[in-house]
């Protein structure tokens, strides 16, 4: 329970700091309707290439600007705990009982709330410009959690990779060479069927791709919910691994102390 | 209170404990007192349960730090030498999350929080962001947030490094109050003598990781007997001539040369002098200036240390490099 306290207690922080920094939240917000209306606009005749399903861009795009908004914020999530080891207050928080795990916990609570508040923004963009969903809110929610399971799996290894590296220059480094790649390597833009062959495989390991997957499924017409579940178990997964290696980070971080 | 045993800790090439020993009785200010890269910062990260020792053992406030971390942390409160103050959330907002964390809720820890500010001076400032207090400020933040859970012993590491004198001159008063008043136990780190010998009433000397001389500021100086005299020379190369020339000064004890400073110890430093000045001139070797005066710690240390405080941090800034994350950065 204490550990529950904790994490809630750290998150707080973390959203206050947050929140003291305006032009930051401006940026959180208006980036993503960016995305959704430039992409829209740029890749609009999409649908007109033979062999695209559906009729609307838009409508395809979505889920895609929904997961790469929530896996590029995620990925900066470490950036904040190496302003803390450099301000000393890690070594703080780790000579007061709070266990490890709120540690990481706190940050990835904090990027989720984000997250999902980013999330709401562009289903309320979309809206606006007359996407349409289906399922309604319940599939918006699974969309939503789906991007929040890969976002809480980028955040936690940002995390390690700050404890890791306890450098800025080395965590901005992994992040912008995996960001776009791991964006255009999956269907985000552009259905499986119009890819090469061998992203088409490449998606398929992609954890970005299972969100963008899971998220669009979920919204469709007809819902193949087996297949919603089994992308979501793969995310779990894949957040609980990266979860694991962040506390491990943060054992490592202590032994060198 | 706190008591160490033997801790080693090496971290790649450089011994930063090499087998320190220490006790510290409750209640009062002990002083760990050495040059940067000492040990002493590696030596207060270890007994926090920071980091771990590679041997020996210590216990703080009754409990073993390698095998009861979590209840040393709760009973230590730590004013790191990096000060661990989050600059974007204000005063209150600080100690109230340290509170927290340390399991103090509600009413009880917003009533504590107040009260500690306001006992350091800094209830004005309680609800502003910290990145806009001044150094001392910071300072005094971080005690109250090393103070919020009531701790029996409080760790300071190198508190005035950095401060202004006069800053400096109110947070000795501070930390002086806090012992007296709260009866603390406060182990406190200084490169700073003149710290050591105004605070604590015990004293340990740390040098190359391990403790070279300990008891309080006045039985160490009273080691030392008589007068000490320093010598500026016109020359470094002279070396083993000094030590020859100087043989026959009547009265003159603990000849140590030093690069450029010839260190000596006589029980009536004044009339010593003349003498010195002509064996030294029989030898032809020239003297820039000399000065006289009553034992200092920083002639235990040198006593002790086998070289002066000034040298002994000359020499670990060259080792710093492979070595600052662990011992005093330089600011």
């Amino acid at each position: 329970m204490t550990a529950v306290a904790d994490t809630f207690s750290l998150t707080i922080r973390d959203l206050l700091r947050l929140v003291r920094q305006p032009w930051f939240v401006a940026i959180v917000l208006v980036q993503p309707i960016i995305w959704l209306l430039l992409f829209g606009a740029l890749f609009a005749r999409v649908v007109d290439i033979p062999g695209f399903h559906g009729g609307d861009y838009k409508q395809y795009l979505v889920p895609g600007v929904l997961v790469m908004t929530a896996f590029f914020s995620s990925g900066w999530n470490g950036m904040a705990t190496i302003d803390d080891l450099n301000r000393g207050i890690v070594d703080r928080l780790l000579v007061t009982p709070v266990s490890r795990m709120p540690l990481i916990g706190g940050r990835v609570l904090q990027n989720l709330v984000q997250l999902v508040i980013q999330s709401l923004v562009i289903v309320a963009m979309a809206l606006a410009i007359g996407v349409s969903f289906h399922g309604a809110a319940g599939g918006i929610l699974v969309m939503i959690v789906a991007a929040g399971l890969l976002g809480t799996g980028f955040a936690a290894l940002s995390n390690a990779l700050a404890l890791l590296t306890r450098q800025e220059e080395s965590l901005i480094g992994a992040v912008t060479f995996l960001q776009l790649p791991l964006t255009f390597l999956s269907t985000a833009f552009m259905q499986p069927a119009l890819m090469p062959g061998w992203i088409d495989t490449v998606a398929r390991y992609n954890p970005v791709d299972w969100a963008i997957r899971a998220g669009r499924e979920a919204v469709a017409a007809n819902t193949d919910w087996s297949s919603v579940a089994g992308y979501c178990g793969l995310l779990a997964a894949f957040a609980f691994v990266c979860l694991l290696l962040a506390t491990r980070a943060s054992r490592a971080y202590q032994a060198q102390v | 209170m706190i008591e160490a045993h033997g801790l080693t800790k090496r971290y790649g090439e450089v011994q930063a404990l090499d087998g320190l020993s220490f006790a510290v009785a409750p209640g009062t200010i002990f002083g760990l007192l050495g040059p940067n890269g000492a040990g002493k910062s590696t030596a207060v990260k270890v007994l926090t349960t920071l980091a771990r020792a590679d041997g020996g053992a210590a216990r703080v406030a009754g409990f073993d730090v390698m095998r009861d971390p979590a209840k040393v942390r709760r009973s230590i409160g730590v004013v790191a030498q990096r000060s661990g103050v989050d600059g974007e959330l204000t005063g209150r907002e600080n100690v109230l999350l340290q509170g927290r964390l340390q399991g103090l809720r509600g009413r009880d820890l917003a009533q504590r929080a107040d009260a500690l500010l306001a006992e350091l001076g800094l209830a004005d400032a309680a609800r502003r962001v910290a990145k806009g207090y001044s150094g001392g400020m910071q300072r005094r933040l971080d005690i109250a947030i090393g103070l919020v859970h009531r701790p029996k012993v409080l760790f300071l590491d190198e508190p005035t490094t950095g401060l202004d004198p006069e800053v400096r001159a109110a947070m000795w008063a501070e930390i002086s109050r806090l012992r007296r008043d709260e009866g603390l136990t406060i182990l406190l780190t200084t490169h700073y003598l003149e710290e050591a010998d105004r605070l604590a009433s015990a004293l340990a000397i740390v040098d190359r990781g391990r403790v070279v001389a300990h008891g309080t500021p006045d039985e160490l100086k009273a080691d030392l007997e008589g007068d000490a005299l320093r010598v500026e020379l016109g020359d470094a190369s002279v070396g083993g001539n000094v030590t020859s020339a100087l043989a026959h000064v009547g009265g003159l004890r603990e000849v140590q040369v030093d690069g450029r400073t010839l260190h000596a110890r006589a029980q009536d430093g004044a009339r010593t002098v003349p003498a010195l000045l002509a064996a030294l001139d029989s030898h032809a070797i020239a003297v820039a200036s000399v000065t006289v005066s009553r034992p200092s710690l920083d002639d235990v240390y040198l006593r002790f240390a086998g070289r002066s405080f000034a040298a002994a941090e000359a020499a670990s800034s060259s080792t710093a490099a492979t070595h600052d994350n662990h011992e005093e950065p330089a600011r």
